[in-house]
């Protein structure tokens, strides 16, 4: 029962308070959803007792739900390991996005709302994470992803923002029809889809080869690319990302939660829970491992020229999660979860800092426009300041360990795709620090660049939307130090028990203990060039950026454009689908299959009827005449029939 | 003992009773009027009552008829009245009486002329789908299912928009010209076996080069139904012209007497044929669900937009169909069950801001959720579930069809697996031009909220569609006995055509 009211108490949050919106009563809507999380957060805190550090795994079986002779899909909770990790970081982070919430949306009237839509997506995200087959944890997908929509689309008033919340929408979805067929071939192999039965039978199909859309290929590794590009969707890699920087449209502790802290993990999720199965697919780990490295470098790029305070720190989503795919990619799965966990913690801080600092300023986003506030808001600033070194990595922040961790990792694969990675993070790294350290600068210090009545009325931010920060600091400077020898130190296995596979040739996760010196020390020098190339060019000579940019134009537009990706997206699909959509329309439907069909054939059957039709005109009539000729057929036959 | 009693005739000709009701009370226009709108929701309620002892006595583990009632109608003939159901058309009487009171109830106020005549349409209109679903004699089956058009027929061309007379016309063109195969199959299918007796003629091995043809004469009568593609060109027509309660009826019930076809006659008793044209109808129906998808992206009119995603969506049902594997026929079964639901309740929800602003421009709209937030809500999830997503039933048919095409042909359900993509597109894009924005337009800032009574016909299909999402067990375990001894029937007959060749 207790485990059951993990996921449900949530639900029952969101149902109540998606009541209570109905007529606005705000204040019983925040305090019943704030109560459903927070006690979800409390009993995950015992879940991860049990289940991880005692090893009570547990599946609980809830209700029938898909059957069809072997294709049965029911509502079950599995709890182990890699879920007590998920539990704790979802409903933690939720807790605290719920109370902050309280505080950030106080002067929306649809509040409630608000706080149904937040619940609702709790719910989702732990159907997702407690899932014990693929059709439900597909459930628990598609659940966050229309909360996503959801909350992108709140402010509906807003033209940008409903136009994010269906990008979001849509661009998941190409994602999941990925997932969708990679659930079939699932299926079609192990005539099954139950983790259990999967995980079993995995290395069976190693070498089991199936015909996918005409091609002959090994089983596994289509099985598990299509699955990826579900992880894709939903994590905003290389290609499926264009959704993420504009979903920055919902209120920022959506943007915390969700597009931060939980969902967008989703993918990393799902590669390291199919873990048994990916193992199996050597070729799909590399192709996990080069887009997660590329998604690193490419998002880190654009963020370091972006001017939206949200913009910056969602490219910089983007890029931490290409770093736990590229993590996933060379098996070193435990790393990618460690990274996950700190993520979490100081990404959402970021988030909510940077939403105290929009706050303050009166609802203004765009950097150029901030400066000088850090002696207004001293303690949101330090926030954001733990948040920047926890992600640029900084020694004993989370950070450190889990990034070095995966970098390690990398190295340590002695792969091609490995050393890749390892590189392109590197530089990443390198970025990541500027990036940060640039919006740190230019969001506190130098002169107050907006007006002078919005400088006025910066302010610090009430205790409701102070203290939820306060544990997520304390996760973003310790969760590395305390997670480290859990989640990937020497007794990493008994920790995750077989909720993670790896197999035996697969050695990155011991190697990278082992890695030369330099490697270990090169991510920390990297870091500390970023922020100093950051002060340099924003504080000493503020000069610099401009400067920079003029000489290095054509590859500043790249970035600054976001790599033209959203026009070119535009033109092949968008465009051309509406177009194509009226071209069928106007050529198909009405020049061709009604001229020729009914059209045509009523043109000579008016002409012939004509002259029949002086008596009667109405359509009736023709059908009592096609009837009349059923009947006349009918008789015929029948009385000949009688006297055979 | 309730089961001594004719439950299957009652709900067939229950209806008629109340046209004859109907019929006799007089009085004046305005009392003949009301007297004839609570009379025909009384009856289409008290019917659906009725046949829900049809789902409660019914015996699912039972793999055959039930509640049969046979009587002799041409002696010696082989022709009979014979009705009874199993888990194939149980459910769609099931679903045909409940949507008639709600569609009665949803034309409560925007038919204002010819009320009585309107009313006695509708119950005709029930009387003829129970009956079609309930015959198991191929005679019977026929003059319903004939006799469905007629007063579909009248209340598009009587009760309908400006172009209702084309659409009608359209709509009589297409289904005239199926029919007439049909009717030429069913004697052809006569002489061979003797009888008009569908349980029998199921058993009935035809040569498989009768299949072939007889196949055809079906195939054309149920295609245009479905409506497959290209013969899908009535729908939209029909739907535009079409009143509300019309719309919800035609999607609703009428769209599945081409997918029941298919299911109760093609598969049994042309196996081999079935699996013969199995590539064709993929090819047509992967056709339909990308093209119609397109098309339904550049409409402008609401209720075109939604006729053209009913193309699309019937498309998963014929893949399902000609998977002949359990999965893809219980998908479909499922799929049509869900989308009449789904369907219906789209149809209506264009209707009640069609009641409000007399366009189905979708230009003409836009930030209705300011001025109408509970009808946002309603059609919110109305669109998630037309969309197919998990936790409302629009998703357990359609991946169950999903898995059952993937089991056939890998390439149809990769093809068939873009209508998730494309099917959102549509769908969410037409919710935003309508619900989401703001408020500006004059008339749009007028709408009233839903009433009650416009919420009491929403409020049962919405409690269905996500109970069918969250626990379909009550139907899935109706539907899958009778879908694996047809799958059985029809795999078994494609294996021995393979090994033949």
């Amino acid at each position: 029962m207790l485990y059951q009211a993990i996921v449900f108490l949530p639900l029952i949050g969101a149902l109540v308070a998606g009541l209570l919106s109905v007529r606005q009563q705000n204040l019983p809507a925040e305090v019943i959803s704030v109560v459903g999380v927070c006690s979800s957060f409390l009993l995950s805190c015992y879940a991860f007792y049990d289940v991880a550090l005692n090893h009570n795994s547990v599946t609980i079986e809830v209700a029938r739900w898909i059957d069809s002779a072997d294709f049965v899909a029911n509502w079950s909770f599995r709890f182990d390991t890699l879920t007590a990790v998920m539990l704790i970081v979802v409903t933690s982070v939720s807790s605290c996005v719920h109370i902050y919430s309280i505080g950030y949306m106080h002067h929306d009237k649809a509040r409630a709302r608000f706080m149904a839509y937040l619940s609702l997506f709790t719910f989702a995200m732990l159907m997702l994470v407690t899932a014990d087959n693929l059709l439900q944890l597909f459930f628990g997908w598609e659940g966050v992803g229309v909360a996503s929509y959801l909350l992108i689309g709140f402010w509906y008033h807003k033209p940008s923002a409903h136009k994010a919340a269906m990008k979001a929408f849509i661009v998941n979805r190409v994602g999941d029809f990925g997932f969708a067929l990679g659930i079939f071939v699932i299926f079609y192999l192990f005539g099954s889809i139950q983790f259990d039965e999967i995980f079993q039978n995995a290395s069976k199909f190693a070498d089991v080869s199936i015909v996918f859309l005409g091609f002959e290929l090994p089983a596994l590794e289509v099985a598990a690319i299509l699955l990826f590009i579900g992880a894709m969707g939903k994590s905003a890699q290389l290609g499926l990302h264009t959704w993420l920087p504009d979903a920055m449209e919902g209120p920022t502790p959506v943007s915390a939660l969700i597009h931060a802290a939980t969902m967008v993990t989703a993918g990393v999720f799902l590669v390291c829970r199919l873990s048994p199965v990916i193992e199996y697919a050597p070729f799909a780990l590399d192709v996990i491992t080069v887009v997660g490295a590329l998604t690193a470098i490419f998002a880190a790029t654009i963020g370091m020229t972006q001017f939206d305070i949200k913009r910056v720190i969602a490219y910089s989503t983007c890029s931490q999660l290409g770093y736990m795919f590229f993590a996933a990619g060379v098996s070193a799965y435990p790393a990618a979860m460690f990274h996950l966990t700190t993520h979490a913690f100081f990404k959402a801080l970021l988030f909510l800092g940077a939403g105290s600092v929009i706050h303050a300023l009166s609802d203004e986003q765009d950097l150029r426009n901030m400066g000088g506030i850090w002696r207004k808001i001293p303690l949101t600033y330090a926030f954001m300041w733990i948040g920047s070194l926890a992600l640029a990595g900084f020694p004993f922040f989370a950070g450190y360990f889990s990034k070095d961790m995966i970098l390690e990792a990398a190295w340590a694969s002695h792969s091609f795709t490995g050393q890749l990675a390892f590189w392109l993070g590197c530089a990443a790294a390198l970025l990541t620090a500027f990036y940060s350290w640039r919006l740190l600068i230019m969001a506190f210090h130098g002169k107050p660049r907006c007006s002078d009545e919005v400088f006025v009325h910066v302010h610090e931010s009430p205790p409701v939307m102070i203290l939820p920060l306060i544990p997520l600091a304390l996760g973003a400077i310790f969760a590395g130090w305390f997670g480290y020898e859990i989640f990937v130190g020497y007794d990493m296995k008994y920790f995750w028990g077989d909720s993670i596979f790896i197999l035996p040739e697969h050695h990155a996760m011991e190697e990278a203990h082992h890695v030369a010196e330099w490697v270990k020390r090169l991510p920390v020098i990297l870091a500390a060039s970023g922020v100093g190339l950051a002060v340099l060019a924003y504080w000493i000579i503020p000069s610099l950026p401009g400067k920079v940019v003029s000489a290095f134009k054509p590859i500043h537009t790249l970035f600054y454009n976001k790599w033209f990706f959203d026009e070119m997206y535009d033109i092949l699909f968008v465009r051309s689908s509406v177009r194509l959509g009226k071209f069928f329309w106007i050529n198909g439907d009405k020049k061709t299959i009604d001229a020729f069909g009914p059209d045509g054939v009523s043109g000579l059957v008016m002409n012939g009827s004509n002259r029949l039709s002086k008596i009667q005109s109405g359509y009736v009539y023709h059908y009592a005449f096609a009837m009349m000729i059923g009947v006349v057929i009918l008789l015929s036959w029948y009385f000949s029939g009688f006297g055979r | 003992m309730l089961s001594s009693w004719p439950i299957l005739s009652i709900v067939t000709f229950l209806p008629l009773i109340g046209v004859l009701f109907i019929l006799l009370s007089g009085g004046d226009k305005k009392s003949a009027e009301h007297n004839s709108k609570m009379l025909a929701l009384w009856v289409s309620s008290f019917t659906f009552i009725i046949s829900l002892i049809l789902y409660f006595g019914f015996d699912p583990d039972f793999v055959g008829y039930q509640f049969e009632e046979q009587l002799e109608w041409i002696a010696g003939s082989g022709i009979s009245y014979h009705l009874g159901v199993d888990g194939i058309s149980m459910p769609f009487i099931l679903l045909s009486t409940f949507l008639t009171p709600l569609a009665i109830l949803a034309s409560w106020r925007s038919i204002k002329q010819r009320v009585p005549e309107f009313m006695i349409a509708f119950l005709v209109l029930e009387t003829m789908m129970v009956g079609m679903f309930a015959s198991l004699d191929m005679m019977m089956f026929y003059l319903f299912f004939e006799g469905v058009l007629i007063p579909m027929f009248l209340i598009v061309g009587i009760w309908g928009g400006p172009r209702r007379v084309y659409a009608a016309f359209k709509f009589f063109l297409y289904t005239l010209a199926g029919s007439v195969l049909m009717l030429v199959g069913i004697m052809v299918m006569y002489l061979q076996a003797g009888t008009t007796d569908i349980p029998i003629l199921a058993q009935f091995n035809f040569p498989p080069e009768y299949q072939f043809w007889l196949f055809i004469g079906f195939f054309a009568s149920f295609a245009v139904k479905v409506p497959m593609w290209p013969v899908h060109t009535w729908l939209p027509d029909a739907h535009v012209e079409a009143p509300t309660a019309g719309s919800m009826i035609l999607a609703g019930v009428l769209l599945k007497m081409g997918g029941y076809g298919f299911i109760r006659f093609s598969l049994p008793m042309f196996p081999d044929a079935s699996a013969y044209f199995a590539p064709f109808i993929f090819a047509l129906s992967v056709i339909a669900i990308i093209y119609t998808s397109l098309v339904a992206l550049a409409q402008t009119d609401m209720k075109k937009l939604i006729a053209y995603s009913s193309v699309a969506h019937m498309g998963f049902v014929t893949i399902g169909i000609f998977s002949l594997n359990e999965q893809g026929i219980t998908g479909a079964m499922f799929q049509m069950i869900s989308h009449g639901l789904i369907s219906a309740a789209l149809f209506f929800c264009v209707g009640i801001v069609y009641d409000r602003l007399h366009t189905r421009e979708i230009d003409a709209y836009g930030g209705v959720a300011d001025v109408m937030p509970n009808y946002a809500v309603f059609f919110m999830i109305m669109m998630l579930a037309s969309v197919g997503l998990p936790g409302t039933s629009g998703f357990v048919g359609e991946i169950l069809v999903l898995v059952g095409a993937y089991k056939a042909n890998s390439i149809v359900a990769f093809f068939a697996a873009t209508g998730l993509v494309l099917g959102a597109t549509y769908m969410l894009w037409l919710y935003r031009r309508v619900v989401f924005g703001r408020a500006e337009k004059g008339d749009v800032l007028r709408m009233p909220l839903l009433n009650n009574r416009e919420i009491s016909i929403l409020v049962p299909l919405t409690v269905l569609i996500l109970w069918f999402g969250i626990y379909p067990a009550p139907l899935l375990d109706i539907i899958n006995p009778v879908v694996s001894s047809i799958s059985e029937t029809v795999s078994n007959a494609a294996m021995l055509t393979a090994n033949l060749q």
